[in-house]
């Protein structure tokens, strides 16, 4: 039994899952103090033919952030550094989509008649886009090495305004159902988290039974010896940042599907920083080498379910920033090296003496 | 392959370099345009000075919205030459630097009146001296200076005013309809910004003087996607318990009404839920006419006029008032209400119908 716990507590996933657990029991004290049932927070159920409840919605609103995680996974696994591009990306692949399919110039579509182009030309041009925009970030930092944070500051900054320009300085409304698949709902069930989930089960499966995986993970952890070794270390790293741009382009179609508009100003805004952060609470250092796919997720749900938390907690928008950091505070604590370094020795001087008692 | 990826590389960049030249090039054209008709106004000036036009230049904040627009359009059209004015425009991109760069180049154009929507409150105070020294009147317009009072006449919205109307409408509404208690959900804007504050206050001091409930108030931070995340939220921790849903601006009343659809939750007229917004946009004030929105509290873009008239003011030698509010309009999808009383004034309230919807510029 002991074993076993002991097992369980030195999985990687441990701390993330009982982080995100850590957020979610504060749901259920809330609920029992205020005489709702424990599995308020908890309940699915099935309105309007729609499926509902908190955790729908933590599952739905946590996609956009999920998606960007495995990019930015990847990113930082192979070259220890950030893209904080991501954000502006989405918001360019969101604006070039729009601009595609209801034409230059046009601010508002209101029927599939007045399509530009057919919407699947849209679509795939948002991801090309996204490939494109990952393929330069790639270049500068793999080719001509340089550093991560100032090679995707370019399209950080740029991003928004290149999408403003390609929509022609408005807001494109594309209100069209069609079009509102995406960010809505096929069947009962919200449509970003079957994306979100296909992203997800696509990269793990291709991690896991190609060598990928592990060329990115020896080319982050020692870049030079990996080349030596025979790896293409530069082209792993453009690859890892053509993907991370690739996740920002479907990240900014469902984004800007949700509100069946690409407003450039507001897609994507400050999402790089919930990227980066999920990577982060998920376990990821964020000095490169050994990663974890699903830490990452895990750390992207958990950033929704704080969000989520407050709003069911009814905390007013002004405070719920501050309520935001001291939960981040204490999860990173707790995930903190030192932290758990001195739990371990705890743990060993009280077996010891223990030992020692048992001796005499 | 390497030659191929940084062949693919030098045109990415290429095409970036261009993408920036073909933009500087613009504003640099745009630049040395007004820069050209500013001369040939001068010209002008020294030619004839009967037939002398007013040089007014004007730092906008950028153009982020169709709001935004209108307020330019407004300028435009009311600086035109025909009604004596020589306009030199410039757009900051919402960037505060390029903003104070303007307004120092419409210091050494020797501007007669300088018009700024300060795109930050703070930071004013040395840029407005420069203007004070070099005897321009300034006018803020919309957007306020915190830091500085070296301005004539700020002109814009009174948000506290809209916040009250608000209430008063749906305290008559109420009556008018017979519903007795009204449970009411707000959806702020951003945090901080002055529209919030204002329009939260209002209608806040509304409420509290006629005993309504407010449940809940969250911020949606002014954009679609923001309304529907939080209305989502609403409509799961208030099912069936609120009947009046106020969203601070006509984007995250769009993104209210996705939310309460999907919940399955009517609203507008003859709906379960009174939706009112903010803004008047012309789509929203179109969607108070087919009764999805029931009322529509306008923020009036139109500043421009109200300038002229100062301006005019300043001409003959009259100072103006230091704070002015340009005139806004209450709109509303049913005709049982046709006017209220806001701070004890009297107030008309504007059933939307096609003709009222075609009058709208924005």
């Amino acid at each position: 039994m002991k074993n076993k716990l002991k097992k369980l507590t030195q999985q990687q996933l441990f701390l993330p899952i009982v982080c995100v657990l850590l957020v979610l029991c504060v749901n259920v004290v809330y609920d029992v103090a205020h005489d709702r049932a424990f599995y308020d927070f908890f309940r699915i159920y099935i309105q309007n033919d729609l499926l509902n409840g908190r955790i729908i919605n933590i599952l739905n609103r946590g996609s956009e952030v999920a998606i960007l995680a495995i990019g930015m996974t990847l990113v930082v696994s192979a070259s220890g550094g950030t893209d904080i591009s991501v954000g502006s990306v989405m918001s360019l692949c969101a604006s070039f989509c729009c601009m595609l399919i209801a034409g230059f110039g046009v601010s508002s579509v209101s029927s599939a008649e007045e399509f530009a182009t057919p919407m699947i030309v849209g679509l795939l041009g948002a991801l090309l886009m996204g490939c494109l925009c990952g393929a330069f970030n790639g270049a500068l930092v793999s080719y001509l090495n340089i550093q991560p944070m100032v090679a995707t500051l370019i399209l950080w900054s740029a991003g928004r305004a290149i999408g403003l320009l390609l929509c022609n300085n408005l807001i494109v409304y594309i209100r069209v159902p069609e079009f509102g698949v995406f960010g809505g709902y096929l069947g009962p069930i919200p449509t970003p988290i079957i994306i979100a989930a296909v992203c997800v089960a696509v990269t793990s499966i291709v991690l896991k039974k190609t060598a990928l995986g592990m060329y990115i993970q020896s080319v982050g952890i020692n870049k030079k010896a990996s080349r030596i070794a025979g790896l293409n270390s530069q082209k792993i790293i453009f690859c890892c940042y053509l993907l991370c741009g690739l996740c920002a382009g479907i990240a900014g179609i469902v984004a800007s599907s949700r509100i069946t508009s690409a407003d450039s100003n507001n897609i994507g805004l400050d999402m790089e920083l919930d990227a980066i952060l999920a990577v982060a609470l998920g376990g990821n250092s964020l000095a490169g080498g050994k990663f974890n796919l699903a830490g990452s997720i895990i750390g992207a749900y958990t950033i929704q379910a704080i969000t989520t938390t407050m709003y069911n907690l009814g905390v007013t928008s002004a405070q719920a920033p501050v309520f935001k950091a001291i939960i981040v505070i204490v999860i990173v604590v707790i995930q903190a090296p030192p932290l758990k370094a001195w739990m371990k020795k705890r743990k060993a001087a009280k077996a010891s003496v223990q030992k020692e008692v048992a001796s005499v | 392959m390497k030659k191929f990826l940084a062949l693919i590389l030098a045109l990415s960049m290429a095409f970036a370099l261009v993408a920036c030249g073909g933009n500087s090039g613009n504003t640099t054209g745009n630049n040395t345009n007004t820069g050209n008709t500013g001369n040939t106004g001068s010209s002008d000036n020294t030619g004839s000075s009967d037939g002398e036009l007013i040089r007014v230049g004007f730092a906008q904040v950028g153009h982020e919205s169709d709001w935004r627009a209108a307020s330019t359009n407004s300028a435009y059209e009311v600086f035109s030459e025909e009604n004596g004015y020589d306009l030199s425009f410039v757009d900051s991109d919402n960037d505060s630097a390029n903003q104070i760069a303007a307004v120092r180049n419409f210091i050494q154009q020797g501007m007669d009146y300088i018009i700024i929507d300060p795109i930050v409150s703070t930071g004013w105070d040395a840029v407005l001296t420069e203007c004070e020294e070099a005897g321009i009147p300034v006018f803020i317009i919309d957007r306020t200076v915190d830091d500085s009072d070296k301005y004539v006449s700020w002109v814009g919205s009174d948000f506290l005013v809209e916040g009250q109307a608000c209430g008063e409408w749906l305290k008559a509404y109420a009556e008018d309809k017979g519903i007795e208690e009204l449970n009411i959900l707000v959806i702020e804007g951003s945090v901080g910004a002055s529209a919030t504050i204002g329009r939260t206050d209002g209608f806040k001091e509304i409420a509290d003087r006629e005993g309504w409930t407010i449940l809940d108030s969250q911020s949606g931070d002014f954009t679609e996607a923001g309304g529907q995340e939080v209305m989502e939220s609403y409509c799961q921790s208030y099912a069936g318990q609120f009947n009046v849903v106020i969203c601070q601006n006509d984007n995250e009343a769009s993104g209210a009404m996705t939310a309460m659809d999907n919940a399955g939750v009517t609203y507008g007229v003859g709906g379960d839920v009174i939706l009112v917004s903010f803004d008047a946009n012309k789509p929203y004030v179109e969607m108070v006419m087919q009764g999805k929105i029931n009322a529509n509290f306008e923020c009036n873009p139109m500043a421009a006029p109200t300038v002229a008239e100062l301006i005019q003011m300043m001409e003959n030698g009259e100072t103006p008032e230091k704070e002015i509010y340009v005139t806004e309009s209450w709109f509303v999808a049913e005709d049982n209400v046709t006017e209220i009383t806001v701070n004890g004034e009297v107030q008309p309230v504007i059933h939307v119908t096609q003709e009222v919807l075609d009058a709208r510029p924005y």
